[in-house]
């Protein structure tokens, strides 16, 4: 009974107070910056000034002999390159030979005190030899020495004159080809095929605007040598285990001689997920100089560590007959990546991968790029890749249900993907609760009676979204499970859960007490959680994709139930009770059939001690295998997938463009609530995060290379305060899945994809005008207000009524959004027939194809 | 980045006496020390977080003479003979939590609980002058508190729950807080 018996639940489905809550509001939460060791040193970073140069020579010679200075390093300490994905080991703890961007860490000093670290720092000196600059998709797309013409038709001024050194351009020496990182091409079906049964086809052009993480909590770290020569590093650190690689590698040191401890994430939200240089110079200055050595970044850093949403160009072609079913859908993405791979490649595949699970797609054809640029690296925030085509998707929809005079509610839940089916891309769906999450929040916001009936400047629209419960492979290619639990039971009747997963505020912690307590009969507050630290507890990959509850929970249940399964049988043979018969509840063991026959819990764990030995288990998950065997099947496939409908409403002004959210209604299918407090938690903070993306939040860079950030501050960088902040309604939807833990699925991220298309759509229905891009700004929504109103002055508007045929989006008078995308010579992509048509997940192969053709 | 701050490897430290959490505190830190840094670096009291040092996310808010201040933007020496008071400090003579502490902890108004101890004083001090406060003036006064986890939703509820206990209101948790809307 893998997810026990869903009766009589005694801590599953309650709000109960998380077990670090009361650490948390009495300031005794131990972050990495309140780490104090004894000798401890202050660590600075020199970066770089300049946003594409060769080092030509870095002096340290004048920071060595300042005042306090314990010691300098620069690349040469650390040659060896690392990165997050083995395809993408492009990145050093300090830069060897050159710099790509501004904030490129190029030295680093460790003193008796930050200041006198700082005034080293900045003696140091380092001479530059520039290299050009990249600073758009456009120039990246233009660089020579491809191997593919790649042209951009929005900017005829062609190629780019490289003169005789072509390498000085690319960002990198690998990738592609010039500064493209990665192209994907995958097509599933027959897409052409497709659009010919089409009524009407659609073409848009969609941006989506960079945005970053912005944790309250600077990243910092603290690293020491042990006694006993090993290395200890206390990080702010998502992914505890990735570090414990990379410094392996890195310094050349066997893992074995290095403890990685993930302290408390103050927010992370994909932002502290990558290994960072930080993290390893601080380990290189406590090896060198025998003594602590801490460094916490500014506020200014932590911009340049980024790593945050990609912005996305996109163009998506779908046709659809006249009751909305969609027969094909053809998706490009352009991704600008920055400087460094990152996940890179999985956000490029993720840009294209999720599409296929709310609404039917029977022919599906993705084309993805991603480039370098001179800029900070981007990866993976809050929805990792899909927030950006989840914004084409809905809006494109809204546009499709108007042209054809169906209803936006309809033309949604009447195409459904069915549960437990199948997608295109052979994506495994399992249990689906989109179409009650839409009924849910079309009848609490009373959308039919205001769609399109509101008077003008108010608006209210609708979006639906999708997402993983946990990546259904590792980051490096392995057979090993992805979560490990340990448990330890006292024979005072104590508990102590151990696990490798971190708490990043979503609580993380809480759910292994929760579901041990739950099969233990036991309270949570009675049990010990033990988490991310690589020295005592098993491996769990790590808080990304959504990953965290289904899979530490399921290890967590499978420790409990064998912990559970020895007691038992000890105890039912010490007291003649049938195992069938013993209960756990209450902190007791008793016989179901006689309440009366009962001992504590520490007196089992006595009994079963006295029969076995010290009372131990071990527990591990491994997600399902994927159904596509296809190359690029790595990249969606997840044991669960979590749905959610929003609908906003908004308030418009004409005369400023200014857009206010006044509230929003928010579904949520999670399957299971393992606790509903903490799960609106992570839906409200998903909301909030998608009103920023939507409305303010956006890395803007300046000056006549633009690549020097606009404003690295949490003063300039807008996010929403309280003041912006919208009220949010939220329904949960519980139709639990049977790969979930008590049917749970994920909620950290899924909730933030509806939100921005959901304003969008919103916006037209109060004004009159469609923003394809986010951030919603007031000068876009005037600009295309007036755009609108010169139209109409000009000539009568078309007749209303269903139009089909081809429409061409970005002909649209009342947009405002990107009119053009680059045109690329896409590879040839992977064909795979989609399972309806007797296909196997497998790609088809090439000859095929050709004798098709 | 390149901003210039002069070495004080060998400056001496000077010396004040004032009242932390209502106790006499005596300490010696380097002068152009923030009350932020005298606090985390030389009181080892790091309930304080940092967001910016910059006066921007309200992550540092302590209470000085009941009033919320940035302590990023205090200097230490500022603070001779006055009363500065510490989320360390918000914990009830008995060690029972503060009202607004039980209420963050039991709603989740404290998710990474890093903006956490900023958001309890700056509601604190709203709750003195203020027993009974609209959702409106808990959204004001809270507006210089950035939080990036909860969208602020939680922390309304657990502001507004914790006024109505201090009013001596027999006040339970409402049911759509904790599991959401039935319809």
């Amino acid at each position: 009974m893998k997810n026990g018996s869903l009766k009589h639940l005694k801590v599953v489905g309650k709000p109960l107070r998380k077990v670090d809550a009361s650490a948390k509001v009495t300031g005794q939460t131990k972050f990495a910056d309140d780490i104090v060791l004894p000798r401890m040193l202050y660590c600075k970073i020199l970066r770089s000034h300049v946003p594409h140069a060769r080092i030509r020579k870095i002096d340290t010679s004048k920071a060595e002999s300042m005042p306090g200075v314990v010691a300098v390093i620069t690349g040469k300490s650390l040659p060896i390159p690392y990165g997050i994905l083995p395809v993408s080991q492009d990145e050093h703890a300090l830069c060897v030979s050159k710099v790509r961007m501004i904030g490129d860490p190029v030295a680093a000093v460790a003193a008796l005190d930050e200041d006198s670290a700082f005034d080293a720092m900045n003696v140091i000196e380092v001479e530059y030899e520039p290299l050009p600059v990249v600073s758009s998709l456009q120039e990246a797309l233009k660089t020579p020495d491809s191997t593919r013409a790649a042209l951009d038709h929005s900017n005829q001024d062609g190629p780019i004159d490289t003169g005789t050194d072509k390498e000085a351009w690319r960002v990198h020496s690998y990738g592609d080809h010039g500064n493209v990182h990665k192209m994907v091409a995958l097509e599933f079906g027959d897409v052409e095929a497709g659009f010919k049964q089409a009524d009407l086809i659609r073409e848009d052009v969609f941006f989506y605007e960079g945005s970053t993480h912005l944790p309250m909590e600077q990243h910092a770290a603290v690293a020491q040598v042990d006694g006993d020569g090993k290395l200890c590093l206390w990080s702010s650190t998502q992914t505890p285990h990735y570090v414990h690689r990379a410094l392996a590698k890195v310094l050349e040191m066997p893992a074995s001689r290095i403890r990685v401890i993930a302290t408390p994430n103050g927010g992370g939200f994909g932002g502290k997920s990558d290994p960072f240089p930080h993290e390893i110079v601080v380990c290189k200055l406590a090896l060198v100089t025998g003594r602590p050595v801490k460094v916490t970044l500014t506020r200014e850093e932590v911009f340049y560590c980024h790593r945050g949403r990609h912005p996305v160009l996109m163009w998506v072609k779908t046709g659809t007959k006249k009751d909305g079913a969609i027969t094909a859908m053809h998706f490009r993405s352009f991704l600008d990546g920055g400087a460094y791979g990152s996940y890179g490649v999985a956000s490029t595949y993720y840009t294209g991968a999720l599409q296929t699970v709310t609404y039917k797609i029977p022919n599906y054809k993705f084309e993805g790029v991603r480039v370098f640029t001179n800029k900070p690296p981007c990866g993976p925030k809050r929805g990792h890749g899909t927030p950006q085509p989840r914004y084409a998707l809905e809006i494109q929809l809204d546009k499709i249900a108007e042209q054809l005079g169906l209803d936006p509610v309809a033309i949604r839940k009447d195409h459904l993907v069915e549960p437990y089916s199948l997608t295109a891309n052979y994506l495994r769906v399992g249990s689906m609760g989109l179409a009650a999450c839409i009924d849910k929040v079309i009848a609490a916001s009373d959308f039919k009676n205001k769609f399109r009936n509101l008077p003008d400047g108010k608006g209210i629209g609708l979006a639906c979204a999708s997402y993983l419960s946990g990546a259904g492979l590792p980051i490096y290619w392995n057979h090993m499970p992805h979560s490990g639990v340990q448990l330890r039971l006292d024979r005072q009747g104590g508990v102590c859960v151990m696990c490798g997963s971190i708490d990043i505020g979503q609580g993380s912690d809480s759910i292994l007490a929760y579901l041990v307590a739950e099969v233990l009969g036991i309270d949570p507050l009675d049990i010990r959680v033990l988490t991310a630290d690589t020295d005592l507890t098993p491996v769990d990959l790590g808080s990304y994709s959504s990953r965290v509850t289904l899979m530490t929970g399921h290890a967590a249940l499978q420790a409990a139930e064998r912990a559970r399964d020895l007691l038992a049988e000890a105890v039912s043979e010490k007291m003649n009770i049938p195992v069938a018969n013993l209960s756990f509840a209450g902190g007791r063991l008793f016989d179901a059939e006689n309440p009366e026959a009962s001992i504590s819990f520490a007196e089992a764990v006595q009994i079963a001690e006295a029969r076995f030995g010290t009372i131990g288990t071990v527990g591990s998950y491994t997600p399902p295998a994927s159904a596509g065997k296809f190359k690029g099947a790595g990249v969606g496939p997840s044991p669960a997938y979590s749905y959610d409908a929003a609908v906003a409403e908004v308030d418009v002004d004409p005369r400023t463009g200014i857009v206010r959210v006044e509230r929003i209604w928010i579904a949520h299918d999670i399957g299971r609530a393992i606790n509903p407090a903490l799960t609106l938690g992570q839906v409200e903070g998903s909301v909030y995060m998608g009103l920023g993306e939507a409305l303010m939040e956006e890395m803007a860079y300046r000056n006549n290379r633009n690549v020097v950030h606009k404003f690295p501050s949490l003063l300039e960088y807008k996010s929403p305060t309280t003041l912006e902040m919208c009220d949010v309604k939220t329904f949960l939807v519980e139709d639990p899945d049977p790969n979930g833990p008590y049917g749970a699925k994920e909620v950290g991220q899924g909730p933030l994809l509806p939100v921005p298309p959901a304003i969008a759509n919103a916006v037209y229905d109060a004004v009159g005008v469609r923003i394809d891009e986010v951030p919603i700004t007031p000068d876009k929504v005037l600009s295309a207000i007036q755009a609108r109103d010169r139209i109409q002055r000009e000539k009568a508007p078309a007749a209303a009524g269903v139009k089909t045929g081809i429409t061409r989006g970005i002909e649209e008078p009342h947009r405002y959004g990107p009119k053009l995308v680059p045109e690329v010579e896409w590879p040839e992509p992977v064909r795979v027939k989609p399972p309806w048509e007797g296909g196997t997940g497998k790609e088809i192969q090439r000859e095929a194809v050709h004798a098709r053709e | 980045m390149k901003m210039k701050k002069r070495s004080k490897t060998r400056k001496q430290k000077t010396h004040i006496a004032f009242f932390l959490n209502g106790e006499p505190c005596e300490v010696a830190f380097a002068p152009q020390k923030t009350l932020l840094e005298v606090l985390r670096e030389d009181l080892n009291l790091t309930g304080t977080k940092h967001g910016c040092e910059l006066g921007e996310c309200g992550t540092c808010t302590v209470l000085l003479d009941g009033k919320p201040v940035l302590s990023c933007l205090v200097l230490g020496l500022d603070v001779e003979g006055r009363e500065v008071a510490t989320v360390e400090g918000m914990q009830l003579q008995d060690g029972q939590l503060h009202p607004l502490q039980a209420t963050f902890a039991d709603l989740g108004a404290a998710q990474c609980g890093y903006c956490t101890p900023g958001f309890l004083l700056t509601a604190k001090e709203l709750l003195e002058k203020n027993p009974k406060p609209t959702r409106e003036e808990i959204a004001l006064a809270l507006s210089g508190n950035l939080c990036r986890c909860t969208g602020y939703i939680k922390i309304y509820e657990a502001v507004e729950l914790a006024a109505s206990r201090m009013r001596g209101e027999e006040a339970e948790v409402p049911d759509e807080v904790v599991y959401g809307l039935k319809s």
